[in-house]
């Protein structure tokens, strides 16, 4: 007991100052944290339902994934079945079926399906780890080619969509102004967006759901659309609606099924204001698509073409000369915060997949600081009966016990901030466990050594028992904890996990705190003072 | 200085002689406690049950809930369940998910707090949560799956450090700790969600903690009085423990005590349920945990095989092993 050698010593100081150290940049105001060199910018985050700001889950829409991945095949296949070198070179193929995962089409010459099928064989990938492609050719009554998207060529298309995905909606969230979004992947088709201090998440919502596919397509003049919907829709065109207030009472519009120009070329886009100083949205396309755009309007005068958003028509505009010059302005019965989210949306890609928002959660911040500050006030208070106690119980042995717990807190402060971890309501709960378990061993050493002292043990026997037989009890009681910390931590989700997080952190720190550092202080005491008597 | 002592020195209670009321009582709360549950339910949040509940604030004096009831129910999301909120002005509505889950999120909260802000200009909307059905379906799953799969893991580490007696004893007592406090849950009808099964999940932890010393303090005793019988044994255990159990008992209390009147209202849910954790945390460990150690007939023999029936030498090695003091 009392030889507590000397580099022991030192390296439990160096560890308990870097803790404090650690800890300091978290209560820090924001601005003095700000002028700390980057390193030493480490702090803890509050969690949403602490600090106030809005959690959103969203989920791809995977039906509508795979409808897309099946109708991209399909252009696929026709590009594909159409020869390199010729029409000599052209495979005839018909009757395109397409449903589930499957598309299916007929080869009028039989003698040509082998080559069909090699030619599509090229289109298709491998897909995972097994060596399967992405999809499946099969010959079927030797007249049809069916395709079948598997399992791995399915998860590779989401695996992909949602980084794209991800990628868009941090472009999305920065566009806002926001401070520190969190976008993280969560799962195989789902994306986490935290903002913090954003109060009315109706914004961010209308700018995520929305997907942004823009395409521009000709009206089909022969098509006719009466007050109800269509009347008479020609082959190759289809009824695609109005965008809610718009089209002035007309359902829709039936529009050639080729997509003239779409979104993916444009390289930017802006609120702005139309001749009639409505709010607008002026478009700029990169060179490939400036050149397709003048081509098409220039063939296409005193036609009308529509600008469809999200499978729905904006407006439906007459030509009335070739667009030059790769401009373009987008109208429609626009707000100026419509439009400049519109803007956003546009500028920062469309998304691959459609996502919807399956938990939103919004914390005020008045509510978020009131949490705060109310629970700040309530764990001092808690915190200082609890030191009184073990003084008041203890005496000398408390007041070790009660600086090691004060280093405690600042060691779990200090290793959430270097992970950068956040606390929410529920780490506090850990928070709270943690520190429970920390004085639970303090009381537990103590007692044995009472216990000692009174069966007429020496004082240096007495501790040193103390020490080492509450050790074990000690131990067990947090093995435990870990183990059920690990599962937590395994199969839970978000708030559970954040308590199996801080509990874990917990039960290292004050372990380490409670028996170790205890240990130092009372080994030195005894060693300088060498009482024959000690008051416990 | 004169030091408390919470529990005087040569405290020797007979505790293991009320052993069987104590079991009854535990039975029979326990089962109270499930009936409670299977009768009146649980007040799931949406958390669980998927729904919007937004968290309203009034500035002045709060309009009776049946009004509040009424205007919620002209927004048209059907039925709404009204809870106060704490001490405070402030209560919390709860709709059901509208048809057609998919994509709930998007509009129904929003729908909410307009309606409320309009009915009621003064208030003040302080939160707002939807969770879809799929959602809250998935939480409910992983929140169960998590909590059963901690306490069978952590009863498996007490049946591998101590013996199968003792697994079986913290399997017991923690069940029991688990199906009382979702007793109180059903009883009070205080919301349960995800961060009530944080408060759970600190209960089962900190009645580990108790169990696992007086477990500790019976193996030690069993090696070390060999002849003594197993009630006295145990009793012995208990109140050589106990000033321990008090006082960590009372630090809890206390702590908690202060979060319960002076904290935030968010977690007072969560504070309220910790605090009768440990209330019966303290109970159990005493009374509940030990006489289930008598029925499985744990004695010396559970660590230690008596020489004449074990092999020769082996009593020693073990003793080194287990770290016993001879």
């Amino acid at each position: 007991m009392l030889d507590f050698p000397r580099w022991k010593t030192i390296s439990i100081c160096i560890s308990l100052l870097l803790g404090i150290l650690f800890a300091i940049p978290t209560f820090l105001p924001q601005k003095t944290f700000d002028q700390l060199p980057g390193f030493a910018q480490m702090k803890v985050n509050l969690g949403l339902d602490l600090a106030g700001g809005s959690h959103l889950l969203l989920e791809a829409d995977i039906a509508d994934l795979n409808k897309t991945q099946l109708s991209n095949m399909e252009k696929t296949v026709r590009v594909s079945m159409r020869g390199e070198t010729g029409p000599d070179d052209d495979i005839a193929i018909g009757d395109f079926k397409a449903s589930g995962s499957t598309i299916s089409f007929l080869v009028r010459d039989q003698n040509q399906l082998d080559d069909a099928r090699d030619r599509l064989f090229r289109e298709t990938q491998g897909a995972g780890l097994t060596g399967q492609r992405d999809w499946q050719i099969d010959v079927v009554d030797n007249t049809r080619i069916v395709m079948t998207l598997t399992a791995a060529g399915r998860d590779q298309a989401i695996d992909r969509a949602m980084e794209t995905a991800r990628e868009i909606i941090d472009k999305r969230v920065n566009e806002l102004g926001t401070r520190e979004p969190t976008i993280i992947r969560e799962g195989s088709d789902r994306i986490v967006v935290q903002v913090p201090g954003l109060q009315d998440p109706k914004a961010l919502k209308d700018l995520l759901g929305r997907t942004a596919r823009l395409e521009f397509r000709m009206v089909d003049p022969n098509g006719t659309v009466g007050p109800e919907g269509p009347l008479n829709v020609p082959i190759g065109s289809e009824f695609v609606r109005y965008a809610p207030n718009e089209g002035g009472g007309a359902p829709g519009e039936i529009l050639s099924r080729q997509v003239m120009i779409s979104g993916d070329q444009l390289i930017d886009a802006r609120q702005d204001f139309n001749q009639q100083q409505l709010p607008a949205v002026s478009i700029r396309f990169d060179s490939a698509g400036s050149n397709t755009f003048a081509r098409v309007t220039g063939a296409n005068v005193n036609k009308r073409f529509a600008m469809v958003l999200d499978g729905q028509v904006l407006s439906a505009p007459t030509i009335n000369e070739a667009i030059l010059g790769g401009q373009a302005q987008i109208s429609g019965s626009f707000t100026v915060q419509t439009a400049n989210e519109l803007a956003i949306a546009l500028r920062s890609g469309s998304l691959p997949v459609k996502l919807d928002v399956v938990e939103e959660r919004t914390v005020t911040p008045e509510l978020g600081k009131d949490s705060i500050e109310k629970g700040a006030i309530a764990g001092i208070i808690a915190t200082l009966s609890v030191l009184m106690l073990m003084l008041v119980v203890y005496g000398r042995f408390g007041v070790y016990a009660n600086i090691a717990l004060a280093f405690n807190v600042a060691l779990i402060i200090a290793i959430m901030a270097f992970f950068n971890a956040t606390l929410t309501l529920p780490g506090i709960a850990g928070f709270v466990l943690t520190i429970g378990a920390a004085v639970d061993a303090n009381v537990l050493i103590n007692e044995r050594i009472r216990e000692e002292l009174k069966r007429g043990r020496r004082v240096f026997q007495a501790v040193e028992l103390g020490y080492s037989e509450a050790s074990r009890a000690i131990f067990d009681a947090n093995v435990t904890n870990v183990i059920a910390a690990a599962l937590m931590f395994w199969f839970g989700t978000g708030p559970i996990k954040g308590f199996a997080v801080v509990l874990t952190i917990g039960i290292v720190t004050s372990v380490f705190t409670a028996v170790t550092v205890t240990r130092m202080f009372v080994a030195h005491w005894l060693r300088s003072a060498r009482p024959t008597t000690i008051n416990i | 200085m004169r030091l408390l002592k919470l529990v005087p020195d040569d405290t020797n209670i007979d505790f293991l002689r009320w052993r069987k009321l104590a079991s009854f009582m535990s039975f029979f709360l326990v089962a109270v406690s499930i009936a409670l549950v299977a009768v009146k339910g649980l007040n799931l949040g949406v958390d669980f049950v998927g729904g919007q509940s937004v968290r309203v604030e009034f500035t002045q004096t709060m309009p009776p809930i049946d009004d509040i009831r009424e205007k919620v129910g002209e927004i048209g999301l059907g039925e709404a369940t009204i809870q106060q909120f704490g001490s405070d002005k402030a209560v919390s509505i709860r709709t059901a998910l509208p048809e057609g889950d998919k994509a709930v999120a998007e509009r129904a909260g929003q729908q909410l707090v307009a309606g409320i802000q309009k009915a009621f200009p003064t208030a003040k909307t302080g939160s707002v949560e939807t969770v879809s059905g799929k959602v809250s379906g998935e939480l409910l799953r992983t929140g169960a799956i998590s909590l059963a799969l901690a306490i069978l893991g952590i009863s498996i580490y007490i049946w591998i450090r101590f013996e199968w007696q003792f697994g079986v004893g913290a399997l017991g007592r923690l069940f029991h700790e688990v199906a009382l406090t979702f007793g109180l849950f059903a009883v009070t009808q205080m919301q349960f969600d995800l961060n009530s099964v944080a408060a759970l999940l600190t209960i089962v932890g900190y009645s580990l903690n108790d169990t696992i010393v007086v477990y500790d303090r019976i193996r030690e005793n069993l090696k070390k009085y060999r002849k003594m019988e197993i009630i006295p044994l145990l009793n012995l255990s208990i109140n050589e423990t106990l000033s321990r159990t008090v006082m960590t008992t009372v630090a809890m209390l206390l702590a908690l005590g202060v979060l319960l009147i002076f904290g935030p209202d968010v977690i007072f849910g969560f504070t309220a349920a910790m605090l009768f954790g440990v209330f019966i945390g303290g109970y159990s460990s005493v009374l509940m945990s030990t006489p289930v150690l008598v029925w499985l007939k744990v004695g010396p023999d559970s660590f230690v095989p008596r020489t004449s029936a074990g092999i020769m030498g082996g009593e020693r090695v073990e003793r080194k092993d287990d770290g016993a003091v001879v």
